[in-house]
């Protein structure tokens, strides 16, 4: 970021004169060091994938989940301030849930991308709080098929055949270009998804890291939004090993 | 001072004139105190179930009665909780849809942080629905059904409980709820007789059976129909056939019920 606040990037909800909120921008820059997350829209789902920096060896593998569910059908995941993200997932949560209290049925991805959103956007609107320090990918599988969205810090948020967020991005939208989206299937999104987290992780090759992966697809998950299996991991992990391996291979 | 129910407590009319609402901001004490449910309105009829070795059978009909009349020929009675259990629920078919909504609240959270592991078994449903019954009567607002928890639990045995308006719960490997207790049980227990008899009857024999006592309960229970659901739970699956027919149907027996058939005298 070039230009400095002269003072109008102090409070949250206040302009500069030539008309940027840079409370909100700050928060882009929290979202841009956060880990990598991405998803990928294929031919009857989406799948997710995030890049887990081990901070301390005495952590527990596997533990900490951090790509969550918030009803059957539909998965989130952030980069940024975890804590943030926590509570954006709850917020969700109790979205859906109103959701189906008032109209008995299931929330349409949609509708749930709105509702988190203007949420997202009203913590823009007020001196006395902060905007979300995050990126939330959220998507799933409805009435109409697959979605996924992505809602930035200033609460804006678009639909995307593929969308990535922290670290990472700018590698791994390089591939997320790359491939056949949504006509892939989400077997093969899984491994692509392993792909390029592994792939955007080389910058920062030197830290540890744990790889998480979910889907929600019509045909391999009846609709419903789960982590893949420990042997399905297993097995992404290797395909990504193996490609990322091929193609340090072909740069020598 | 007032004796009748609803003006309990309050000066006599006929004595002191009519008592003025607004003195006490009481609300209207003319109209009836309020009440809860007393009677169901829209009713399904009996849920049956039964274990046999590997797993349980659970069967209901499709009709949902408003009083004695067939009103919807196209109910579904028997609703899938987690990967492992079918709830089947007789009584009033809208207390029956609210807790559907309870229960998929139920596996809806459940599953917010325990993806794809299993964790909602049988005797759980069971536990969590019987606590709901019987709070409800403790409030005396009953929720007006009998219900059927079949499937398989957490050591992979078969899993068949009952819990009702009451909150009463019992377990047998023959159950049956409404009618069904009094046309079809007898007909189940023929093949488990005792607790452990269920290890020895195959799905074959458990599946004839089953149809064979919703033929009877169409043949006898005038608030059935002859379209039923049918699931079978096995470890690791739930199969659920939807609208079959009852088979085979023989209804020479109605001839001699006074009144029904050539006998109208």
């Amino acid at each position: 970021m070039s230009s400095i606040g002269t003072g109008y990037d102090l409070s949250n909800s206040v302009f500069s004169p030539d008309g940027r909120n840079f409370q909100v921008e700050y928060a882009s820059k929290a979202v841009e060091n956060g880990s990598t997350s991405i998803a990928i829209k294929c031919k009857d789902g989406v799948v997710f994938a995030l890049e887990k920096i081990v901070t301390s060896k005495l952590l527990v593998p596997g533990a900490n989940q951090r790509i969550q569910t918030v009803d059957k059908h539909i998965g989130v995941v952030y980069s940024g301030l975890v804590p943030d993200g926590r509570h954006m997932v709850s917020r969700g949560r109790s979205e859906a849930y109103n959701w189906r209290s008032t109209y008995k049925q299931a929330i349409p991805v949609d509708s749930f991308a709105d509702r988190l959103g203007s949420y997202t956007q009203a913590y823009t609107l007020y001196n006395s709080v902060r905007p979300f320090g995050i990126a939330t990918i959220l998507g799933g599988v409805d009435e109409d098929g697959p979605h996924l969205f992505m809602i930035e810090p200033s609460g804006s948020f678009w639909g995307y055949h593929g969308a990535a967020a922290g670290k990472g991005r700018q590698t791994a939208k390089n591939e997320l270009e790359k491939l056949d989206l949504p006509n892939i299937s989400a077997r093969d999104a899984v491994n692509e998804a392993a792909r390029i987290i592994y792939l955007a992780h080389e910058d920062t090759k030197d830290k540890e890291f744990e790889l998480e992966i979910s889907w929600v697809s019509a045909s391999e998950t009846g609709g419903k939004h789960q982590h893949i299996s420990a042997e399905h991991l297993a097995e992404a992990k290797k395909f990504a090993e193996q490609a990322t391996s091929d193609e340090d291979d072909m740069e020598e | 001072m007032e004796q009748s129910p609803i003006n309990w407590g309050r000066p006599r009319d006929d004595i002191y004139g009519h008592y003025s609402d607004a003195i006490s901001q009481a609300p209207n004490t003319h109209s009836l105190p309020k009440k809860h449910t007393q009677q169901p309105t829209v009713t399904g009829s009996s849920v049956i179930g039964i274990k046999f070795d590997k797993g349980v059978i659970v069967a209901a009909d499709t009709l949902a009665s408003y009083g004695s009349l067939a009103r919807f020929d196209n109910m579904d009675r028997l609703t899938q909780v987690g990967d492992s259990t079918i709830v089947g629920i007789g009584g009033d078919v809208s207390d029956m849809q609210y807790v559907q909504r309870l229960l998929e609240e139920l596996e809806i959270e459940e599953n917010y942080d325990n993806s794809g592991d299993q964790s909602l078994h049988s005797e759980n449903i069971f536990n969590y629905l019987s606590k709901v019954y019987y709070n409800r009567r403790s409030k005396m607002d009953p929720l007006w059904n009998a219900v059927l928890v079949g499937g398989v639990d957490s050591k992979d045995e078969p899993f068949l409980s009952h819990v009702d308006l009451l909150g009463v719960t019992f377990s047998s490997p023959a159950l049956a709820t409404g009618f069904g207790a009094y046309l079809a049980l007898p007909l189940l227990r023929q093949l488990v007789p005792y607790p452990d008899s269920y290890k020895n009857v195959t799905e074959a024999d458990a599946r004839a059976m089953v149809e064979k006592c919703m033929k009877v309960l169409f043949y006898r229970d005038a608030r059935s129909i002859d379209k039923y659901d049918v699931a079978t739970i096995t470890k690791g699956n739930v199969k659920i056939e939807k609208d079959i027919k009852c088979k085979d149907q023989n209804w020479r027996f109605a001839e001699d019920i006074r009144g029904y058939g050539r006998t109208t005298s």
